[in-house]
């Protein structure tokens, strides 16, 4: 039985319909992220869900109970904003014992669960701080506190590692994801950087245009995008045009050459023109054995990234990037030399027509 | 406080033109703001003979000038919390949301035409809407058959001039206190009702105290603005009201008090009141300013 | 939700009610002056006055005078204390500041004690030298907003490069100043100016503790004396009041509209 059940959720402003018909089940515990690009209705969707914005149609169910038309303070959600939402008029240990001082609670069982969620965070010592002595990375932890010391059924994070620098960024969300995983509670997480969703998550939402395109786990997202936009969204990608030759053998043709997918292709006719995808880390230089696709092109670019390397080959009129792990015996390919690319068949990814 | 520009000279320059730029400024500062302040403060403390006496600040202790300047601070203070209180929920309704997107800047730009329209021009606006024979009165006769100077009603009275200063005062207000309020962060509510606040709660907890500062201080100001003006008082009432400023100019015009160094005292007060309210002005606002960076 | 907007709605309304009412009413009052009929009669009564004419060309004048005189003490001190001086912002602060905490009433007696017949420097034995006392009055009058609107437009733009970059290219400081700097903070100076003039142009503590004709004493000599014309001149300080702070809207607008 999933703890959070939206249904047919829809949400307009006006004529702009900013989410269309959405479904999701959450299961307790779980770690859901909404990854989209900025106007793609996630954020709006987890305003839903607190209970900021209301639905133009469609429900919510939390923990069985129906929530869609309840106040947010009645929701039993905690949540995070995108950066320095703490109230600057109150120090640490205020802001995190705001919920429970107005829900009433005597001073001693603040003060105990104050410092408890202080050790959680590890500033066991900057409760009596004001949130402009903190950095950014700080404030955040203790906005995260002040979301949980109410002891909440679900935890809402609206991008709250956007605004932090770099480092700070995957320290703090590594922090996120033990603290949720100790506390088992369940999570929605809504970001825009493709990484960060990936690496933290349970499921992932692809929202795209007010839909999602594709639920499911970061590899499944990964590996074997649903949609074009998806494939495009999440990580980089070599987008080609290709020929079906034969449907039901799994043949194609890329600029002339012949390949082969295990992908399903039942969808299209003799000669229909598709688009596939390849990853760069997918391809290796050279040619492959009679399982392996193989192309050959020429060296346009080789372009040193650090920890990677990545080559630009042509073929005769698409190119494609492929990237190599840096390796100082490596021989650097020349460019203007012919180069061959091979592939395994099932990392050759069909797109629908979408 | 001298004026020491001179060890700042850059060694790039031969012509030390910061000094040279800086220079007009400070005379002019000193000639015409810090001395005459200085001579009526030292005057203050002085006797006809030129030595140190407090006996004009004694003098200050009669009940006429001491009724001057209650009758003064009670305006301003009237004038600035009323002020305030309305400038601050106009300023709030303005910008808030939920009303129409050109409210704003209209609000903004009246307020900016309002707060400068002081003086005898809004004496003479005042007269003309409730003085005996103005608009409102009339209206007020006609529609209702009631005279409001039958019921005790003048405009040359302590409501009469604070209303009157509320024209100014308000609109002065909306101008200082909009960026306060534009300063209070949507997820600030969001954050406090989603923790379970009303938004009595929110506005006792976390706007109130947020605001506070920038309110007060406001209300400081508007208080300082009041307490100074003249023209306005003057001109609705000629010397009728004894207002502390109104006192001043007539001992000013015509030395009434036949003591030069009791003006003095009486300006000394002055200053040391708008100075006291100023004070705390500033300490205000290093506070707030500590909160919000 | 609902209730909360009728709040605003009421709050803008009574606002609109008790600002716009005095407008009316003096507009009204100003028509009466012929019984029974709406005219003109006051401001053409007013319009005519000699007195009036010489009382509102001394103050345009005095008021041109002091932004000019104004900006050319302020301008320079603020562009030097921005660029090297930055040790004597707090003292600048403070005096830009003091004219709001020292009454004006105040700091004219003070002229009038300092300045009188009998001092070291009488600059009340002639009209000209009181004319003088009164633009500096004006400018202590000016000074928070004109050194505010200035040092704005200076933060608004990197003083210290454009200074530095002009240096490299053999520049004088005048030069800076003049071909530089001036053009690029002329609209802060302008709402400046526009500020200045609208509350130098009917001032009456200073011009009337002087003894000087100018606009604002006229307009309390007129409003203790007649009854319909006050009105007309409520309408014309107000209109040019209106006037002055379009024109910095107006200059700001551009401003930010130049800016990519």
């Amino acid at each position: 039985m999933s703890f959070i059940e939206i249904s047919h959720l829809r949400k307009s402003f006006g004529a702009n319909t900013v989410v269309h018909d959405f479904d999701l089940s959450i299961d307790k515990g779980e770690f859901v992220s909404f990854l989209g690009p900025s106007g793609c209705g996630k954020t709006t969707i987890l305003r839903m869900i607190a209970g900021f914005e209301t639905a133009s149609a469609g429900a919510i169910q939390i923990g069985g109970t129906e929530v869609t038309h309840l106040p947010p303070s009645r929701r039993k959600v905690g949540m995070v904003f995108q950066a320095y939402a703490l109230f600057p008029n109150l120090t640490v240990a205020g802001n995190i014992g705001f919920g429970l001082k107005i829900a009433g609670k005597d001073k001693g069982e603040i003060d105990a669960r104050v410092a408890e969620m202080l050790e959680l965070i590890k500033l066991p010592d900057l409760g009596s701080r004001y949130p402009y002595q903190l950095s950014g990375g700080q404030q955040q932890r203790v906005a995260l506190a002040r979301a949980l010391a109410v002891k909440p059924e679900v935890l809402l994070l609206d991008e709250p590692l956007s605004a932090l620098d770099a480092k700070i960024r995957v320290s703090l969300r590594e922090e996120i994801r033990a603290l949720q995983r100790d506390l088992g509670i369940t999570t929605v997480f809504v970001t825009h950087d493709q990484e960060e969703a990936l690496s933290i998550s349970d499921r992932i939402v692809v929202m795209n245009e007010g839909r999602a395109d594709q639920i499911g786990t970061p590899s499944d997202i990964y590996n074997n995008p649903a949609t074009r936009f998806v494939a495009s969204f999440v990580g980089t990608l070599n987008l080609l045009e290709a020929r079906v030759v034969d449907p039901a053998a799994g043949r194609l043709s890329i600029d002339g050459q012949p390949v082969m997918t295990t992908r399903d292709l039942s969808a299209f006719g003799i000669a229909d023109e598709t688009t596939v995808a390849l990853r760069p880390e997918a391809l290796t230089l050279g040619d492959g054995n009679g399982d392996r696709n193989t192309l050959s092109g020429t060296v346009e670019e080789v372009a040193f990234l650090g920890a990677v390397i990545r080559v630009r080959v042509r073929l005769s009129e698409a190119r494609l990037s492929l990237d190599l792990f840096n390796d100082p015996a490596l021989q650097l390919p020349r460019i203007g030399a012919p180069a061959a690319i091979s592939f395994k068949r099932e990392d050759l990814l069909v797109m629908d027509r979408r | 406080m001298a004026v020491s520009a001179s060890p700042a000279r850059p060694p790039r320059l031969r012509v030390p033109w910061a000094v040279v730029g800086v220079a007009p400024f400070m005379a002019f500062a000193v000639l015409f703001l810090i001395l005459p302040t200085l001579f009526l403060v030292v005057g203050a403390f002085q006797d006809k003979a030129g030595s140190f006496t407090l006996a004009n600040l004694g003098s200050l202790w009669t009940p006429t000038i001491l009724a001057s300047y209650w009758i003064s601070i009670k305006i301003s203070v009237a004038s600035a919390v009323l002020g305030a209180a309305i400038g601050a929920f106009i300023a709030y309704a303005a910008v808030s949301g939920g009303l129409p997107h050109w409210i704003r800047p209209t609000v903004m730009t009246f307020s900016g035409v309002a707060s400068q329209f002081a003086g005898v021009p809004l004496a003479f606006a005042f007269l003309a809407t409730l003085g005996r024979q103005g608009l409102v009165t009339l209206f007020l006769t006609w529609i209702f058959g009631v005279n409001i100077y039958a019921h005790g009603f003048n405009l040359l009275s302590f409501w009469g001039l604070t209303i009157t200063y509320l024209y100014f005062q308000i609109p002065l207000m909306v101008l200082i206190v909009t960026p306060a309020i534009e300063g209070l962060r949507k997820e600030w509510r969001e954050a406090a009702t989603i923790l379970g606040a009303s938004t009595w709660q929110y506005w006792r907890h976390i706007a109130g105290p947020v605001l506070m500062p920038s309110f007060l201080g406001a209300t400081l100001l508007l208080f300082a603005n009041a307490f100074g003006a003249i023209a306005t008082a003057y001109a609705l009432t000629g010397s009728s009201l004894n207002i502390v400023t109104i006192l001043l100019y007539a001992q000013i015009r015509g030395d009434v008090l036949h003591d030069q160094n009791l003006g003095y005292a009486i300006a000394f007060g002055m200053i040391v009141i708008t100075g006291l309210s100023n004070l705390c002005y500033i300490l205000l606002r290093v506070r707030s300013e500590r909160w919000l960076k | 939700m609902k209730t909360n907007r009728l709040g605003h709605w009421l709050a803008i309304f009574f606002g609109t009610l008790y600002f716009l009412l005095p407008l009316v009413a003096t507009f009204e009052f100003s028509l009466r002056k012929l019984r029974g009929v709406y005219s003109f009669e006051a401001y053409r009564v007013v319009l005519a006055d000699p007195q009036f004419q010489s009382s509102f060309v001394y103050s345009v004048v005095l008021a041109v005078i002091t932004i000019v005189f104004g900006m050319a003490i302020i301008v320079p001190m603020a562009y030097f204390v921005e660029l090297r001086l930055r040790k004597l912002r707090p003292f600048v602060e403070f005096v830009t500041l003091l004219p709001l905490v020292v009454p004006a009433i105040v700091i004219v007696f003070g002229y009038l004690r300092l300045y009188n017949s009998s001092s070291l420097l009488p600059l009340t034995n002639t009209s000209t030298g009181t004319s003088f006392l009164l633009t500096c009055g004006y400018v202590t009058l000016a000074l928070p907003y004109m050194y505010r609107s200035v040092e704005t437009g200076l933060r608004a733009i990197d003083v210290r490069t454009l200074t530095e970059a002009a240096e490299s290219l053999g520049a004088s400081a005048g030069t800076i100043i003049w071909r530089i700097i001036l053009p690029n903070i002329r609209s802060a100076m302008l709402s400046g100016a526009f500020l200045t003039f609208a509350i130098v142009i009917g001032e009456f503590t200073f011009a009337s503790l002087l003894n000087r004709p100018a606009f604002g004493p006229y307009l309390q000599l007129i409003g203790a004396n007649r009854a319909y014309e006050p009105a007309a001149l409520a309408v014309m300080a107000f209109m040019i009041t209106w006037a002055c702070m379009g024109l910095i809207q107006v200059i700001s607008r551009n401003t930010v509209a130049a800016r990519p």
